[in-house]
């Protein structure tokens, strides 16, 4: 197998909210690393926990009622999470970017795109000039394919398209050159040919520039375009990760496989019925003791609900982990 | 070949915005929003309206409610032009076709327990009813919905997303209705609830014989729950087909190009499959190309395109095409 270098380490990371119904365990004991030049994607529903997992990497997390529990974050060889406020703001920006999901909001609307981008490049870079800011600002503009980057400087978000302000986000991101880039559901706000494009855009910078991703989506199919290793979240935890291929081809975590059950596809037979997974996700702020899914699990045994929460294990496959008690391959148990 | 039955027919539809006005009120230009639009839904089927983001698809449903009063063009149900009918018709013709919006969290009141928001619905649709009637009616729909009888009692904010859309659903079926207009119905939901609410559409559908007009624009997810689908692009309809005929044979270039874009989750063909990535955005509707729509962006794009809207042409078994390029075989 060839060399990997690790960029960020997570391990055992946790982050809960305390709030009046209780503690809201949003990332439970969650373990991950980035590859330098790797596309990672982190999948999971709403309230997995994936959002705030990402948040918690570069502490931008509300506390209270927020606060990170534990855990180590290491990048570049030094855990963030002994870092102070003033040297964790050297981290971000620098060394680790993120792109918001939402273009409409994450820009200020009273100050020109041109102010914000030179803002990001004067603060991160002390004692550069205006003139070199504004020069690198344009640049990154253009680097993010916006036509006639000199005069979009000069305009307001509002006067741009979706798909065009999620650009200058990114232009934003690229800007510092930035080892990895966090994008939070990049293109879920936008439609299905600006999302091809916005996501082409960011793979190109993944080759030219050496940068990492991470990419957190709820939309299978975009992962399988572009991601090379997935992480799926559920409930505040990891239930599955591994290559694209091996959790696309051979999902072994009864809720992976639900998932891909459940998305309506392009080359269905008419009438055929789609797979759903029964009832809905549960309240994080009183967990079972036992395997989070398997109140919705159509495999769970009672075995499963005697059990403690199943750890992550090897499937065998070199790089594939479930946290599973059972045995699913092929949509069957086996053993 | 049997004769359809027709249940909604629009023909030429037109739905212009006054964008700007002189300081006399003259408008100087229009938002076409839906420019000549014009197609069949037969009944207890399901039409899929698909396009982008300000392609009209949303102002066409809009049209057939009358919520907007369409500029031109004549929308028939049932022989009724609804276009032109009067209020009180129109009054009559409401609780036939409903509707079901896209955000389940804006669309329910939250003062009104599930219970009465349904109960609403009954009253004002079929009129005086007993109590006991209305409350056997409220169970029915929680349980056509597949809602637990409980959930009447409770409020829009104690509900999840998935059972808060099923509400929704059972306030559309309150007054009977023949026709629902779906306006991305799913689209706000997680994928395993999404299916399970796509699932119910179909099962009500069979049960009650509904016809749905189903708008979104998630290709796979109308390819999934349509008989008919229609692809909408800057307020036309630029292609009309049969729900298997897009996988198997697209021909409009923004169609394929939509196909093309929808990411699979199958791995080997997902990896090796040709993409079309378009150029450029969705021109704004205040200044609409002349000619095709699609010219700007369209690498088949000649001259005649850039001059002349090509009309939707029937290619056989029902597929029509606007395109000049690709329409002609």
């Amino acid at each position: 197998m060839e060399n990997k270098e690790i960029l960020l380490d997570v391990k055992n990371l946790r982050t809960s909210f305390f709030t009046e119904s209780g503690e809201v365990k949003s990332v439970n004991d969650v373990s991950f690393h980035v590859n330098r030049q790797e596309v990672v994607a982190v999948v999971g529903e709403s309230g997995s926990g994936k959002s705030v997992t990402q948040l918690s990497v570069l502490q931008l997390i509300q506390s209270p009622p927020g606060r990170i529990l534990g855990g180590e974050i290491w990048f570049r060889g030094e855990n963030l999470l002994t870092y102070d406020r003033k040297k964790m703001r050297t981290i971000r920006g620098n060394g680790i970017s993120m792109i918001f999901q939402e273009p409409m909001t994450s820009l200020n609307p009273v100050y020109t795109v041109g102010s914000q981008l030179t803002e990001v490049l004067r603060v991160h870079h002390k004692g550069m000039s205006r003139q070199e800011a504004w020069r690198r600002g344009v640049e990154a503009l253009k680097a993010v394919g916006i036509p006639d980057p000199e005069a979009r400087m000069k305009n307001y978000p509002f006067e741009m398209s979706g798909g065009m302000r999620q650009r200058v986000l990114i232009a934003i991101a690229v800007a510092c050159s930035s080892e990895l880039i966090i994008a939070d559901e990049p293109t879920t706000a936008l439609d299905v040919t600006t999302q091809a494009q916005v996501m082409e855009l960011l793979m190109s910078l993944v080759q030219e520039n050496g940068t990492s991703l991470i990419v957190v989506t709820h939309n299978l199919g975009l992962v399988t375009r572009y991601a090379d290793r997935i992480y799926v979240m559920y409930a505040g935890r990891i239930v599955e990760s591994g290559t694209t291929e091996m959790i696309m081809k051979n999902p072994r975590h009864p809720y992976t496989l639900g998932l891909m059950e459940s998305v309506p596809k392009l080359d269905t037979e008419k009438g055929e019925q789609l797979i759903p997974i029964e009832g809905a996700p549960p309240n994080l702020a009183n967990m079972p003791s036992y395997c989070s899914f398997y109140p919705r699990c159509k495999f769970a045994c009672e075995e499963c609900k005697n059990r403690p929460h199943p750890e992550l294990r090897s499937t065998g496959e070199e790089g594939h982990y479930i946290s599973c008690h059972l045995d699913v391959r092929g949509g069957k148990v086996n053993g | 070949m049997a004769e359809k039955d027709i249940l909604l027919k629009v023909e030429n539809l037109k739905m212009y915005f006054p964008a700007e006005k002189t300081l006399g009120g003259k408008v100087t230009n229009w938002v076409k929003a839906v420019d000549d639009v014009s197609f069949e839904v037969e009944r207890g089927k399901t039409f899929g309206l698909v396009g982008e983001s300000g392609c009209g698809k949303t102002t066409t449903g809009k049209c057939i409610l009358r919520i907007n009063n369409p500029t031109e063009g004549h929308i028939y149900y049932n022989g009724l032009d609804l276009a032109t009918a009067s209020r009180s018709e129109i009054w009559n013709i409401r609780r036939e076709i409903q509707l079901i919006f896209q955000d389940p969290y804006g669309s329910l009141d939250p003062r009104q327990s599930c219970g009465d928001i349904l109960r609403e619905a009954i009253v004002l649709g079929e009129g005086r009813q007993s109590r006991k009637q209305v409350r056997e009616r409220v169970d029915e729909l929680l349980r056509i919905v597949e809602l637990l009888p409980e959930m009447a009692d409770r409020y829009p904010h104690e509900l999840s997303g998935g059972q808060r859309q099923r509400l929704g659903i059972a306030r559309a079926l309150a007054c009977d209705p023949k026709l629902i207009v779906c306006d991305e119905p799913v689209s706000a939901l997680d994928v395993s609830i999404q299916a399970q609410v796509i699932n119910l559409f179909q099962k009500i559908q069979k049960e009650l014989g509904l016809t749905y007009v189903f708008i979104a624009h998630d290709l796979a997810v109308v390819r999934h729950i349509a008989d008919t689908i229609a692809v909408m692009y800057l307020g036309h309809i630029v292609e009309i087909m049969d729900a298997e005929e897009i996988f198997r044979n697209p021909v409009h270039p923004y169609t394929q190009a939509l196909l093309s874009a929808v990411p699979i989750t199958d791995y080997d063909v997902e990896r090796s499959r040709q993409r079309i990535l378009l150029e450029g955005e969705v021109p704004s509707p205040l200044h609409a190309p002349a000619g095709c729509p699609f010219n700007p962006r369209c690498i088949y794009a000649k001259d005649i395109c850039r001059k002349e809207m090509p009309p939707l042409k029937d290619m056989g078994d029902g597929h029509c095409v606007a395109c000049h390029v690709c329409g002609r075989k």
